[in-house]
């Protein structure tokens, strides 16, 4: 059983993370249809949301991998796989044609929730369906 | 359309503050398809050990609302696709996710931050994808 120091600590970086979206645009569908609108009227701003998360977490991630474990946890939980596959490129795919539609990808729906909009709870709902459905599809391949 | 760009340099650096803080707290990477699908997969089939998961998800649905409020910063209009198009591209971003195994976090920063080629491969698909996406259903179509 992990601590409650554990889970307050992602309670604050859930909400670091969401206060993170709001603030930089991402939370606006419009906004994010814009900076994906190339070639129509783009709003760049994006961009820098990208850039300066990056601009923290590069040179931060580069020092953790080598250390030995987090402060809180015995280990680091590192994504083990280096295999560019199938799955990876249509999954991505299929994900940013979903994006460019409605403007939401997962985090900036799920942090858009509590303005009240009954649709992005419908998108929030459906996303998960298409996770559902994603799953069901690998299982059965897997057998 | 207005251009923020020191609200857009600020909610990344937040952003990536609290990638950088799931790691080096937690050893968890903070991809949001990710927590989500096992969050409430978990709660679903009665599993256990996934507090973190339901508490970083609190969060980020409860902390922007609060924020909101205190601060005063405008929330921004809602989405203007209407709810087929909610519903079609709700589930072509979940299924793309689970798929490929990560989204805009996990793949775009965690996954670039520690140079997975896997991720930064996912995220330069996702972003062309998108790219393309507008451009077809805006300009060509029409529809959005």
């Amino acid at each position: 059983m992990k601590s409650a120091k554990y889970s307050l600590t992602a309670l604050l970086a859930g909400g670091i993370f969401g206060i993170g979206l709001a603030v930089s645009g991402m939370t606006s569908t419009d906004k994010v249809q814009g900076f994906l609108d190339i070639f129509g009227a783009w709003d760049p701003t994006l961009l820098f949301v990208m850039i300066s998360a990056l601009l923290f977490s590069f040179p931060a991630f580069q020092w953790l991998q080598k250390r030995s474990r987090p402060f809180l946890a015995d280990k680091f939980h590192w994504p083990g796989r280096t295999d560019i596959d199938k799955p990876l490129i249509t999954g991505a795919l299929l994900f940013g044609i979903g994006w460019g539609l409605y403007g939401y990808c997962p985090g900036p729906a799920l942090a858009a929730i509590g303005y009240g909009d009954s649709d992005t709870l419908i998108f929030v709902i459906a996303m998960f369906a298409g996770m559902w459905a994603a799953t069901r599809i690998e299982s059965s391949g897997n057998q | 359309m207005e251009l923020h760009w020191e609200a857009a340099i600020t909610g990344g650096l937040l952003i990536g503050l609290a990638a950088v803080l799931m790691m080096a707290a937690l050893g968890r990477i903070a991809g949001i398809s990710g927590i989500l699908w096992s969050g409430l997969t978990s709660v679903l089939q009665g599993g256990t050990d996934n507090t973190w998961r339901l508490a970083f998800l609190a969060g980020l649905v409860i902390f922007p609302l609060v924020f909101h409020g205190i601060s005063g910063f405008p929330i921004p209009p809602p989405p203007s696709g209407g709810t087929l198009l909610a519903i079609a591209a709700g589930f072509l971003v979940g299924f793309g996710t689970r798929m490929g195994s990560g989204c805009t976090s996990g793949h775009g920063i965690c996954g670039i931050s520690r140079l997975s080629w896997r991720s930064v491969i996912a995220t330069l698909t996702f972003m062309l994808a998108g790219i393309l996406s507008v451009s077809f259903f805006r300009q060509v179509l029409g529809w959005i």
